[in-house]
């Protein structure tokens, strides 16, 4: 039922890691595995904890809705339920749902004879969630700078977050996240557009493939990267935008402390044109 | 690497060039002589070139380099034409829209903003030419225009920013300077003066899709070299007819969220994922000071956000400095003006939804 026509052949037992023939099996079009159960578990104790941390809180408006870790007095150590415990145990039921859920992957490429670039780019998400929801606390030596579960409140932590740091925008590594969010989505644009264009050409016209593609951008932009190209630079162009995002706030407050604007200061105290007596930018 | 490789995904292959498709009769010649480059070869197609400029491709470098000189020039000038300063501030130097006081004027002096115009001018000419080339090369080549709207949705959100939201508030001073740090500037300031844009469904409506984009090129990217040494980057062969890298691909996704896109419908979703995050962020600009002054207020009116209590609720605004707030409200609810020059005390909060 939930099988597609060429299904039946490619549903062979092995491929996974760990748990033998136990969970080797489908519900439904979902691949169970060890770590299919694991997820279930993890993610299913997480919802539900929200939905209790919401239950005791002040509101059911889904839009404010908030699950706050401890305060900083709390530091590092165990807070009770009501006063950040639940966000922490959310917290490891977040980290093992995610965890176990790539390593679910991992096993379904095994069992598909796929190479594993996609759990892999996953963990590049997951090390960006682990660096705002602990390393960067445990950095800090405090829980209490990590972001709340909710909807517009952890909006409002990354909009305060940003001005502790006077203006985001200034932060390098910031800079380069966001030129791989944009670079990544442009790249998705081109590349979605020129294959629909190829395969779903104007009336009376063939279908096009790749060398009709290689020639649009090489007329239009000098060069086409080419069909496996384009796929190596979009996978690496995500994965850089997570991994950036991660490195542009763990270094917001463990290693850089003033403003961000200030980071730029030892540029233009260069000796070369600090001695010119310019009398700084017009 | 697999060893499997067609003629048409290419890596490190250096043999005779592809001359290309060759033009009807009406199109001009290619330029540029192919060239192979090894370093490039290492990820993807190494030949770089030929290429098509045509009236279009000619016209828009033209305007697209009177653009950039004249922002460059008035860069230099900036800093009294001294070549040293101009290198140190290239990231701080700006190009100002004109001041409030010249509303959507199009004529302006150009030390007071008329440069400013002249440059906006030139780089949209540049940027629709360049469109018309995406537009014709799809055409001559007998393909779709896929390509050519979905770049028309980004060129709808700069326009959004810096054309029609300035006209719509009847000000160029609404609209964004040209520089590095200067335009980053704007863009806090913009959201900070509009009640913050964290607030703004069409904001959060953007990076949704900016986020959606970025996560499905990772599966998508990842979905095409996992099922490579099944050949799975000629996806448009797969298309019409599927293969076992097609199958393989969909299966994954299907026993790991119990759903699959074709290698078709996750092109589709991936175009309209980034047409959506520049669409969606032109509505939110157009919206912010013509229909909604404070996206934080519109929050609170809509259950968004809660409504923080008065940080300082017994202050009262000594007699003299309230009437001086008050005749200022008084006077820039009268101006069509959107955004009050930065000398002047913000209106009164019950005057600003």
């Amino acid at each position: 039922m939930s099988m597609l026509s060429f299904e039946r052949k490619y549903r062979v037992a092995g491929g996974g890691l760990i748990g033998g023939e136990l969970f080797d099996f489908w519900v439904g079009p979902f691949y169970v595995g060890f770590f299919g159960v694991t997820t279930a578990v993890f993610a299913t104790l997480g919802t539900a904890l929200i939905i209790y941390g919401a239950a005791i809180g002040p509101t059911w408006n889904i839009w404010q809705i908030d699950i706050a870790p401890p305060s900083i007095e709390y530091g590092l150590g165990v807070a009770p339920l009501r006063e950040g415990g639940l966000w922490q145990i959310i917290t490891i039921c977040a980290i093992g749902a995610f965890v176990s859920w790539a390593l679910r992957q991992v096993e379904i490429a095994r069992k598909l004879g796929m190479g594993f670039h996609i759990p892999i780019a996953f963990a590049f998400a997951i090390f960006a969630y682990l660096s705002l929801e602990v390393f960067r606390p445990i950095m800090l030596g405090a829980w209490g700078h990590a972001f709340p579960y909710g909807i517009f409140t952890h909006l409002d932590w990354v909009s305060n977050v940003g001005y502790q740091g006077l203006h985001f925008h200034y932060n390098p590594a910031h800079m380069l996240a966001v030129t791989c969010f944009f670079g990544t989505t442009l790249m998705l644009a081109m590349h979605g557009g020129v294959i629909l264009s190829a395969v779903n050409p104007p009336k009376g016209e063939v279908v096009k493939h790749g060398q009709h593609e290689n020639q649009y951008f090489r007329d239009t932009i000098a060069y086409s990267i080419g069909p496996l190209g384009i796929h190596r630079l979009g996978w690496f162009a995500a994965i850089n935008a997570g991994f950036w995002s991660a490195i542009c706030i763990l270094i917001s407050g463990p290693f850089w402390v003033s403003g961000w604007p200030y980071f730029y200061d030892w540029y233009l105290q260069l000796p070369f044109w600090n001695n010119m007596g310019l009398g700084g930018l017009g | 690497m697999a060893s499997f490789h067609s003629l048409y995904s290419q890596i490190q292959i250096h043999g005779p060039h592809d001359e290309g498709l060759p033009v009807k009769g009406h199109e001009s010649p290619r330029l540029i002589t192919p060239v192979l480059n090894r370093w490039l070869g290492k990820i993807g197609d190494p030949q770089i070139g030929p290429t098509y400029l045509g009236f279009c491709g000619i016209a828009s470098l033209i305007c697209g380099f009177i653009a950039i000189e004249i922002i460059g020039l008035n860069f230099w000038a900036s800093v009294h034409w001294n070549p040293v300063a101009f290198i140190e501030g290239m990231a701080w130097h700006r190009l100002d829209p004109p001041e409030a006081k010249w509303g959507f004027s199009p004529f302006v002096p150009l030390a007071e903003g008329g440069w400013w115009i002249w440059a906006g001018f030139f780089l949209t000419a540049s940027i629709l030419l360049w469109w018309c080339r995406m537009y014709l090369r799809a055409k001559a080549l007998g393909m779709s225009t896929h390509v050519a709207w979905a770049f028309a949705s980004a060129i709808f959100l700069y326009l959004s920013i810096g054309f029609i939201r300035p006209m719509l508030l009847g000000s160029w001073h609404e609209a964004p300077p040209f520089g590095i740090i200067p335009h980053l500037n704007w863009t806090a300031s913009l959201s900070v003066l509009y009640g913050n844009f964290y607030y703004n469904p069409f904001h959060c409506f953007s990076i949704v899709f900016l986020y959606g984009s970025v996560l499905l090129f990772a599966m998508h990217g990842g979905t095409i070299l996992a099922v490579s040494r099944f050949g799975g980057e000629r996806e448009t062969e797969e298309i019409v007819d599927r293969g076992t890298a097609a199958e393989r691909g969909a299966l994954f996704w299907r026993w790991t969220i119990g759903f699959n896109a074709t290698f078709e419908s996750v092109h589709r979703w991936a175009y309209w994922f980034a047409i959506l995050t520049t669409f969606a962020g032109a509505i939110g600009i157009l919206l912010t000071g013509t229909v909604v002054d404070n996206w934080y207020l519109w929050g609170v009116k809509w259950g968004l956000a809660p409504e923080y209590p008065a940080t300082y609720p017994d202050m009262t605004l000594p007699p003299e400095i309230a009437e001086q707030v008050r005749s200022i409200a008084d006077a820039s609810s009268h101006s069509a003006v959107g955004n009050p020059p930065p000398e002047m005390v913000p209106p009164a909060p019950e005057a600003a939804q």
